[in-house]
Parts: C-alpha cells; structure tokens; sequence
C-alpha cells in the first residue's frame, strides 16, 4: 500500500470513529482526539512504551520460531508424496483443534512469563505456515523439476535452488494470514496471569479501573503494531520476492 | 571404431505391468556426434525414451547405457530441455541460465556414490554463463524475468542452462512445438549451427515431420506400443541451414509422412 492511501484510509477510520464517538455519546467511546493525545502523553509519560516493546517481541519472536519450524516441515511434505500421506491425517486433525483452548495449559507448563504466549502463538502459526508451504511445495510443476534435475541436481540442490525459493511467496502469504492471529493471540494470552504487554495495558491497567482513553490509547497500540508488521511483510515481499512485482 | 555414445541392449519397459510394454527387447545404438530425431505418433514412447536415457525413468528389464555407463540418476553430463516449464519463474534470465553452474559450485566438493559416474554438474567460471547469453543473443535480456520474454527467448535460455554445463548427450523433447512457426524455424536453424559448432550428439524428440527431417541425420521413428525393433531412417543430407529449401528435404517428409500414416503399417 502506498502512503498517500494510508493517509486516506487513516483519515476515513478517524472520521466513522468520530462520528461514532458522537452519536454513542458515552464514556466508553472517547473521540480520536483525546484518545490520541493519551496515547502520546502515555507513550512519553507513561508505560505503554514499555508494554508495546514487550508485546513486539513476543509477537516477533513467535513468528520467528514457527517459521523456522513450520517451513522447513512444509517443505519435507510439500516434496515428498510419501512423507504427506504419512502425516496428513494427522494435520487433519490437528489443524482445526482451536488451539488457543491450551493456553491454561501453557500458562501450567512455562508459567506466566514470555514463554508460555510465545509458545501458544507458535503452536497456532506453527499450523497455517506449515500448510501453506506444503500446498506450494508440492504444487510445483513435475516438469520443472525434471529440467533441474536433470542437470544434476539432488534432493539438497532442489530443495535450495527450487523449493526453497518456489515458497517465498507462501511463506510471505502465511506470514500475512499469521500476523492477524498473532496479534488476536497476544491480546488474549496478554489480559490475564500476567504483568506486561499491550494485552496487560487494554484489559488489566486501564479497562479495569475504567479508564477509557487509556484503553484506546492501548487499542491505537495493538493496531500500529498489527500495521508495522504487515508493512514488514510488504517490505519482505518485495526485498526477497521481486519477480511478483515485475512485469 | 570409438563405443556408442548410447546403448540400448534389450530394453524392456512398461509403466503398468497390466499394459503392453511401451519397448519391448528394444536394441539400439547413437554414435558420438550424431543428430538423431525420434518420431511419432503421441503415446508411442518417444518422450519416455529420452527419460530412460536422461536417468529420470529406468528400464524395466535390460540395460540402458550413456556413454558406457548405466543411468541410475540423472547427471550433468546428459542435457536435457523439455518443451516448457523448465526456467525457475522466480529467476532472472542470467540467473536460469547459471543454475547449472552454481549447483557445480554447490556440489564442488561432493564426491560421486562408488563405482558410478559423478551426476553433479562441474563447477565452472560463471562467465561462461555469459558467454553463452551472447552467443545465443540474448545477453541484452539478462536481468529480465521468464514472464518478460518470448517463449523462444524462453527456449534459448533454457538452451544455454544446458550448452554451459559442456554435456556430451543433448536431449530434446518437444523443444520447439509451443512456438509460432517462423521462431521455431529460427531456434531449428540454431541447434543444425550448434551442432555443427561443438559437435554434440543430440537427439531430438518430436511429433513434427519437418522438424525431425530437418534436424535429424538419423531418424527413429516409433510406432503404437510395443516397440520392438527400432526403425531407422538415414537422412544424410540434413545439418545444414539451406536444407529446409531443397528438394530432398520435401521428398523426405513425404516418405516419414507414409511411414507414419496408420495405413501403411498393416
């Protein structure tokens, strides 16, 4: 997305909140102004700064370990017949489970701290990066891989100069379905049994001591951080998959 | 007399064993230097042919072999360019056409399995890559990507993928059939002139009487399966450019075109 769309469609969201704000009428849906200036004062003065550094890591971090998991495996089945007929019942089943039901159970195993959200997004991505991958590794024309093998490549050479490189684009696809998840993910692990993030910030240090414009100032947070990643993912595109773009 | 270059020594293969064999106690033998262009009708086995050579498919019974040696695999020294689909869509012209080159820097220090041929491509200076853009007019497209060019500029990328790796065999199957009439013209006039230049055995695939008359020396043509002896056309008078205009040229279609007519097999 261009910036000058961005301007547009942030001018837009600021106008239907006003109007918004206006015809509610009420506490709980504070105008963009003054939310916007809690959100600076709370960025500068206060702790948000500090919830948003923490939330970022957790979301970058998990999005991190599950693609170095979930690729590597989605290339192993994508490329081979056998090995997917093997696990896929198994992802069938797994991959529906709402996997978000295990985070008291992670909060039991890793304790309160980064570990046990990390871990719960990780489990959740590990899944849509995995399948993605897979369908796009195994989808790559039987004719393509012929000519490169036949030029004496083996199964490490394919995987570096065919699979490899034929699933950026679904690696990038699953990142930008991944972001959405991770961010909702955090925002629940985040609002209770715990003492940082912007999940923590919403739920625990402003809505429950009714403090509205605070609470959006953290809602203004989660969705910069939801916006900066997918810009990441855009950049990421076009840095390692360039031919999409050109034409 | 040197050894041939390929050796079919009673070949037998079936995809199925319900279905008749595709070859059947098939002998058959390309000396080095050859031309040769296999012919026929579609399901004949002309395409499973060049895979039995090219190591992606083996015999069922019999021995398959490529410059003395046996086929487990596919190796670099056999080239191999299919009709379509073989250029990394994610590649920049320069980049498919050194892909053969840099998987020999890969494997520069991997050794052959015992007792066979080593597969993996020699790992040459990457300005024979560029060497090979020039000589195939194409150097001028090297930061493009393959939706950026014609198909035959496609083709000649994939020509000089395989040319820059030095192989002894050059397979074809179907190189030129997606191609409008006049660049397929120009690309078989290309491969007589790089025959003639280097001297590689080829063998080309195809269902294209005047392709197969024009580019091979030797023809094979094959018919409804089971192939059982190989039927072999000489065709001296093919490799040079001007052939496609003479006299010989037209009365050789015609004699495949009878060859090839269901009638004339009963």
């Amino acid at each position: 997305m261009r910036w000058r769309d961005l301007g547009i469609g942030l001018l837009f969201t600021i106008i239907i909140w006003q109007v918004l704000a206006w015809l509610v009428n009420r506490p709980i849906l504070p105008g963009p102004a003054v939310v916007l200036y809690t959100f600076g004062r709370e960025l500068v003065a206060g702790r948000l700064a500090g919830h948003f550094l923490v939330s970022t890591y957790r979301v970058l971090a998990s999005i991190a370990i599950s693609l170095v998991l979930a690729v590597p495996a989605g290339l192993a089945l994508g490329q081979s017949p056998r090995l997917n007929r093997i696990f896929s019942p198994l992802l069938y089943i797994a991959y529906p489970i709402p996997k978000v039901v295990f985070l008291p159970v992670f909060l039991l195993l890793l304790g309160i701290g980064d570990a046990s959200k990390i871990a719960l997004i990780v489990v959740i991505l590990f899944f849509q990066v995995l399948v993605v991958v897979r369908d796009q590794a195994s989808a790559i024309r039987p004719e393509l891989i012929m000519s490169v093998r036949s030029l004496g490549a083996g199964r490490l050479a394919l995987l570096r100069f065919v699979y490899l490189p034929a699933s950026v684009p679904a690696i990038l696809t699953a990142l930008r379905l991944s972001i959405g998840t991770a961010v909702a993910v955090l925002f629940l692990a985040e609002s209770f049994a715990t003492t940082s993030g912007l999940g923590y910030y919403i739920m625990v240090e402003s809505w429950s001591r009714v403090a509205y414009t605070e609470m959006y100032a953290g809602v203004v947070a989660m969705s910069l951080l939801g916006l900066g990643l997918y810009y990441l993912a855009d950049w990421l595109e076009r840095r390692l998959a360039p031919w999409l773009f050109a034409s | 007399m040197s050894a041939p270059i390929v050796l079919l020594d009673d070949v037998t293969f079936t995809y199925h064993p319900q279905q008749p064999p595709i070859f059947q106690h098939f002998d058959w033998e390309v000396e080095q230097g050859e031309a040769w262009a296999v012919i026929g009708p579609s399901g004949c086995g002309k395409s499973t042919l060049l895979y039995l050579l090219a190591g992606l498919r083996q015999p069922t019974a019999g021995t398959v072999l490529v410059e003395g040696q046996p086929v487990p695999r596919p190796r670099a020294s056999i080239g191999l360019i299919l009709q379509d689909h073989g250029l990394l869509p994610w590649a920049t012209v320069w980049e498919n056409a050194a892909l053969g080159v840099r998987m020999g820097h890969f494997y520069a220090r991997k050794r052959a399995p015992r007792d066979t041929p080593r597969p993996y491509p020699p790992a040459l200076p990457l300005s024979e890559v560029d060497a090979w853009l020039k000589r195939l007019d194409i150097h001028h497209l090297r930061h493009h990507y393959p939706n950026q060019v014609s198909g035959g500029q496609r083709q000649r990328v994939a020509i000089a993928r395989t040319l820059a790796l030095h192989p002894n065999l050059l397979l074809m199957d179907e190189p030129f059939s997606a191609l409008d009439a006049l660049t397929r013209e120009d690309l078989q006039t290309l491969m007589v002139q790089l025959q003639a230049e280097l001297g590689v055995t080829t063998i080309v695939v195809t269902h294209n009487i005047e392709e197969a008359v024009f580019l091979g020396r030797k023809i094979l043509v094959l018919h409804v399966p089971p192939n059982e002896a190989p039927i072999i056309v000489d065709n001296p008078a093919a490799g040079s450019p001007a052939f496609r205009a003479s006299k010989e040229f037209w009365e050789m279609t015609q004699r495949l075109r009878e060859m090839l007519t269901p009638a004339a097999r009963r």
